[in-house]
């Protein structure tokens, strides 16, 4: 196969930091060539100039076996190369074909052809097997749909390198698998696929070749048959990478947590909650599998004293918690480690040290008489935190939002961690981060079991539910449909149970395994 | 770039610091007028005051500043900036500075202050209070009224129920009694002097009770009062200003206030070194009030009446006719 | 338009400074149009306003109610609020003090100013915790709320200066409040009175508060991330009425030194859109309690400067005003500011 994109010494420097140092790659006409390499790394710099978007301090860009110059996106799109980013460009009030061909709407005696684009469109959609609904308004449709859009508008522009950054991470599994699915298609057709990643499970499945960087240098390139899980995860990280999270069987001891025929409410008034019951004990994680959206974030939030509950009991080693409010509910040492960071977790332009304290603001050591602040306590424990964590940089005068989302969310963990809680709720806890940090935050969260917590681990990722649970629940639409030992679990058999215990299609070549990436 | 900005800065403070260029001439004289509410070109109090002034700058060779506040409290900053300024005579155009002035006048007692229209400060040492005969002139325009109307029944539309229109309304009537002792004198107040709308409703109102000749005494109200009388067509008589010419013919005459005057004699005083504080009335002695020349409505007005104001105006300054005041 | 961190960074302290020197380079052009010398009209303006005691005093004194009226949307904004009643909240405080001021005679002065600094202040915080209480609990904007509350505010005290507390001859004004209740002058002549101390301590205290207190950092983490603060247990509706009533509090001191230190009486519609002024001072103080204090000297300096480069110069007034404008234009166009920085750094 013939070179379709040589890169040659691509260099960018931002303040601070080389991005990207002397990178050299090679994608070969109709491949599917993953990136991978953990957040920082660079791939999404080097994507970006090769979109147009940055410009290379030094290097040159071969296109076709021709030296091009791409110094804007509309360069790029011309030269028949597309991206998709993790975050979509799209205007949601508008339909799905008038997305696609925004832009380049197709003219008819100087008004757009509204009829000819949305033929089209519907085309594309059927060629590629991208299925869309052309008319829906963008609002309406699914996260998957989305991102197919996105492709869909790549394609319309006539792209045959599509640049796929970090697709899979706003997916839920199923959703993955008709990308990949897409993916394949779109290869046979002879387009060529850019797939950025971090999750070598991904690049396993579905790329010819995988290159990986750190650090801003491209450490290799290699052919996906002749490489395995341990050899990326090490030149990714540059160490060996523990990829099973080891540890000890539980000891679940005491019931200390409970909840039963738990109904919630989200704020616009749907019932997401529909009559959950859990038990966990002392020393023990139960795992929540299910695709988002079927009332893992109510319950938490119920729990947690964020929303109210209709219906149910809560308790904690015997005492009801429901429709306690937040403050009250933090003072019984329940940790909570929340689904979004973002905009839960974390108050970004607030630096280390108060972040540290956000929900133990109101309690001693940190205040003194008159509400004053005691800054000597808060730095103390910031500093301490930050320590124990290997929160880095160990700076807790710097802004939270100037972290990478791996120390951010240690930063989260340190504080929630740092009480000693009871009663542990990890909701999420590793999206969005590389190996590294999932590592560590797996192993804080078993330390946390092992020191007696009982631990409620709501995921939408099955590895880490596999990995990490001792009993594993399986939500579906508002209730609990199944639960089970983890020994007797497997990947089919939650997946199926997540759909709400249809048969699920033979997924084919999709391998089954427990351990984390 | 701190540097530069810290450089550009010191520069800056240089400049600033090196003493002032445009000083005044010495011994020049300067003056400041702090105008009313509405500024210059309201075609009346303060423009005639600005009229004065500027005659006073041309004829004495003094330095004349001006400044127009946009409100009442801004007033007395204005008041004090000048004082600050070391101008010899500030001098404040309305009564509304009079509570600003009385201020001024105790934070600064060698500051010589004057203050056209209110004798609310006719005790302090430091401030000339220049007020008016309004009555004089009312009186005036009352004979004229009283000689002149036919269905013996004549009008006053009044601003607000205040001290300087009460002075309006009194002369007004001393002088229609004068002229015609038979005569039925309609007296109206409006409650406002920015309402032209009640204006002309008492304007129309008096003139379907008979009276064919209207005086106001009442600001902005006054233009209904005119309204009415070119829709009606009955006389209006004018007041402040020469306001014979809003429409023209209808308008009998105006009864003017000579703020121009005043503010020319009060500067002419400081000039000749006999500026003194206290009341200085301006009467019809001293020009300070009177009728206007019948610019449009010489032709109607028959000559044994114009004669007959003329002795009238001499009997007031003679003292053989003695207006009296609402004060008094 | 934030700030993360108790301490302005060195970038938060030099966008003001540019925008200011970018503003009275473009005020220059206007003066050239006018025809005049624009150093010489600037000369005029900053020897008038910051040299000598006697400027100094006139610009302290100008800068005094901006520094409460900043102070009050800085404050609001730290919760994520943006207070555009000022306006009205320093006129139903001037109205209380004045009430206070001109009641209660035979007290003390200890007793009779505190007594009159306070209703003033308690006046202000009441009227805030309406947009406050609405926007906590019913989700409505402040904004609407703030600017509709200023209408009411005007004309309740048009009525009460004209009606029931009417005592000018006939000016639409209040009698003059007893002197026990009068900011004392500090350098008479001018009326620089120890408003000025409040504001200090204002500033102080302010300070304290947001970044020294339990509840000022409940008060930031609303205003930056209201679902996190939720997160850490903190009420939501609690802290913004709480910010809007602290706010309220502080606009009214603009008002209530305006009649107790200044005017000595309430005049109907007496101020020039000093709240309004305190959007503009928080905007260019960066919503720090230190950089309002600048940001309303600076203010407080170009209309001191201005009435004597009107007289003294063909310049008039208005061009002070074109160059707040400017100023604020520049401000928000912080990334102008922020390019033309690193392009000169680059050369």
């Amino acid at each position: 196969m013939q070179n379709i994109l040589e890169l040659k010494n691509i260099t960018k420097r931002f303040p601070g930091v080389v991005a990207n140092d002397k990178i050299s790659l090679d994608i070969r006409a109709g491949e599917i060539h993953a990136l991978v390499g953990e957040n920082g790394s660079g791939k999404s710099t080097l994507m970006n100039i090769l979109y147009g978007l940055y410009n290379a301090d030094e290097g040159e860009i071969f296109l076709r076996g021709e030296k091009t110059k791409i110094t804007e996106p509309r360069q790029a799109i011309d030269h028949g190369i597309g991206m998709v980013f993790q975050h979509f460009m799209l205007v949601e009030p508008l339909t799905v074909f008038e997305n696609v061909i925004l832009g380049s709407e197709p003219q008819k005696r100087g008004f757009i052809d509204f009829r000819g684009a949305e033929k089209e469109v519907a085309r594309l959609s059927r060629e590629y097997g991208l299925r869309v609904e052309t008319g829906a308004r963008v609002e309406d449709i699914s996260v998957g749909q989305q991102q197919r859009l996105e492709i869909l508008k790549a394609l319309y522009r006539k792209a045959d390198i599509l640049i796929l950054d970090e697709p899979t991470a706003v997916l839920t599994p199923q959703e993955t698998e008709e990308l990949f699915g897409v993916m394949r298609n779109l290869k046979e057709q002879g387009t060529t696929i850019i797939f950025i990643t971090h999750k070598i499970r991904e690049v396993l499945e579905i790329s010819d070749r995988v290159s990986v960087l750190r650090r801003g240098k491209l450490v290799g390139t290699k052919n996906t048959s002749e490489t395995d899980r341990p050899e990326l995860a090490e030149m990714m990280v540059g160490r060996e990478v523990l990829l099973r999270v080891e540890k000890e069987k539980a000891q679940p001891g005491e019931k200390v947590f409970s909840v039963s025929d738990l109904e919630v409410r989200d704020q616009r008034g749907t019932k997401r909650v529909k009559g959950v019951s859990l038990e966990i004990r002392e020393g023990e994680i139960l795992g929540i599998a299910g695709v988002e959206g079927n009332g893992q974030q109510e319950m938490v939030e119920a729990i947690t004293g964020l929303l109210r509950a209709d219906k149910g009991k809560i308790t904690l080693e015997g005492k009801e918690l429901q429709n306690l409010n937040a403050m009250q509910i933090k003072k019984k040492r329940i940790g909570y480690i929340p689904e979004d960071r973002h905009k839960r977790g974390l108050i970004l332009d607030f630096n280390v040290a108060d972040n540290m304290i956000l929900g133990f603001h109101t309690e001693p050591p940190f205040v003194q008489r008159f509400f004053i602040r005691d800054e000597r306590a808060i730095k103390e424990n910031a500093g301490r935190l930050v320590e124990e964590y290997d929160v880095r940089p160990p700076n807790i005068q710097q802004q939270v939002s100037t972290f990478s989302g791996g120390n951010q969310q240690k930063i989260v963990a340190a504080r929630e961690f740092s009480r000693k809680p009871k009663f542990l709720i990890c909701s999420q806890p590793t999206r969005g981060l590389d190996i590294g940090a999932i590592e560590f935050i797996h192993k804080q969260v078993i330390d946390q079991r092992d020191k007696g917590a009982a631990i409620l681990l709501v995921s939408a990722e099955l590895d880490e539910i596999l990995s990490l649970s001792d009993r594993i629940a399986v939500m579906y639409e508002g209730r609990i449909v199944g639960e089970m030992p983890v020994e007797e679990a497997d990947e089919k058999k939650l997946g199926s149970l997540m759909l709400g215990g249809e048969a699920r299609k033979d997924r084919g070549g999709d391998t089954v395994e427990t351990g984390t990436e | 770039m701190v540097r530069k900005i810290l450089s550009l800065i010191f520069v800056f403070a240089l400049l600033f610091s090196l003493p002032m260029g445009q000083q005044a001439e010495a011994n020049q004289l300067k003056v400041g007028v702090v105008f009313s509410i509405g500024g210059l070109g309201d075609e009346s109090f303060n423009d005639a005051a600005f009229k004065g002034a500027t005659q006073a700058r041309d004829d004495f060779g003094i330095q004349l500043d001006y400044v127009e506040p946009d409100d009442i409290a801004e007033m007395e900053d204005h008041q004090r900036a000048f004082v600050e300024e070391g101008y010899d005579l500030i001098i404040a155009i309305g009564f509304l500075q009079e509570s600003g002035l009385e201020a001024v006048a105790r934070d600064y007692p060698d500051a010589k202050l004057a203050i056209v229209d209110s004798d609310y400060l006719a005790d302090k040492p430091n401030v000339a209070s220049l007020v008016f005969k309004e009555h004089e002139g009312s009186f005036l325009a009352g004979y004229l009224a009283g000689r002149m109307t036919e269905t013996n029944t004549v009008g006053f539309v009044g601003g607000m129920e205040v001290p300087v229109i009460f002075n309006f309304q009194t002369g007004y009537e001393q002088g229609v009694e004068y002229a015609n002792p038979d005569a039925t004198i309609l007296i109206n107040y409006a409650g406002d002097f920015g309402d032209p709308g009640t204006g002309k409703e008492l304007a129309v109102s008096q003139f379907e009770r008979g009276a064919d000749i209207i005086y106001h005494a009442a600001g902005g109200t006054g233009m209904g009062v005119f309204e009415a009388a070119e829709e009606n067509d009955f006389y209006a008589i004018g007041v402040d200003s020469e306001q014979d010419g809003i429409v023209p013919g209808q308008i009998l005459t105006s009864m003017l206030k000579r703020v121009d005057v005043a503010v020319y004699n009060i500067i002419e005083d400081l000039v000749k070194g006999e500026f003194h504080a206290g009341v200085h009335r301006f009467g019809v002695a001293d020009g300070g009030v009177g009728l206007t020349d019948f610019p449009y409505t010489d032709h109607l007005i028959p000559d044994d009446i114009k004669q007959d104001l003329e002795v009238i105006k001499e009997m007031i300054i003679d003292g053989e006719i003695e207006v009296s005041s609402a004060h008094d | 338009m934030k700030l993360e961190q108790s301490s302005l960074t060195s970038r938060e302290i030099l966008t003001p400074i540019v925008s200011v020197i970018l503003a009275l380079l473009v005020g220059a052009i206007f003066i050239l149009i006018v025809g005049e010398n624009p150093i010489e009209a600037y000369r005029v303006l900053f020897s008038n306003s910051l040299v000598g005691m006697d400027s100094i005093a006139a610009t302290l004194q100008r800068a005094t109610p901006l520094i409460f009226t900043g102070l009050a949307v800085a404050f609001a904004f730290r919760c994520g609020l943006f207070n555009i009643g000022a306006e009205g909240q320093l006129y139903v405080g001037a109205m209380a003090a004045v009430i206070v001021g001109i009641t209660f005679s035979g007290l003390p002065k200890v007793i009779h100013l505190p007594m009159a600094v306070l209703a003033g202040m308690a006046a202000g915080g009441i009227w805030a915790s309406v947009p406050g209480l609405l926007k906590a609990k019913l989700g409505v904007h402040e904004v609407i709320n703030t600017i509709m509350m200023n209408f009411i505010a005007y004309f309740l005290t048009d009525y009460l200066v004209t009606g029931p507390f009417h005592g000018g001859r006939w000016t639409p004004e209040t009698a003059r409040i007893l002197p026990t209740a009068e900011l004392s002058r500090l350098l008479p002549p001018s009326r620089l009175n120890t408003g000025i101390i409040i504001a200090i301590a204002a500033i102080i205290i302010v300070y304290i508060f947001l970044w020294r207190t339990r509840l000022g950092y409940e008060i930031r983490a609303v205003g930056f991330n209201p679902t996190a603060a939720e997160y850490g247990g903190i009420s939501i509706s609690r802290n913004m009425i709480m910010a809007m009533v602290f706010s309220g509090a502080l606009a009214s001191l603009a008002g209530v030194e305006q009649i107790l230190g200044v005017h000595g009486r309430f005049i109907q519609r007496f101020s020039p859109d000093l709240g309004f002024m305190g959007i503009a001072v928080a905007l260019l103080g960066k919503n720090h309690p230190v950089g309002v204090f600048f940001a309303a000297v600076l203010f407080g300096a170009l209309r001191t400067g201005a009435a004597a480069m009107d007289r003294l110069t063909d310049v008039p007034r208005e061009l002070v005003v074109i160059i707040q404008a400017l100023i604020i234009m520049f401000v928000a166009a912080e990334e102008l500011t922020r390019r033309l920085m690193q392009r000169r750094r680059r050369a």
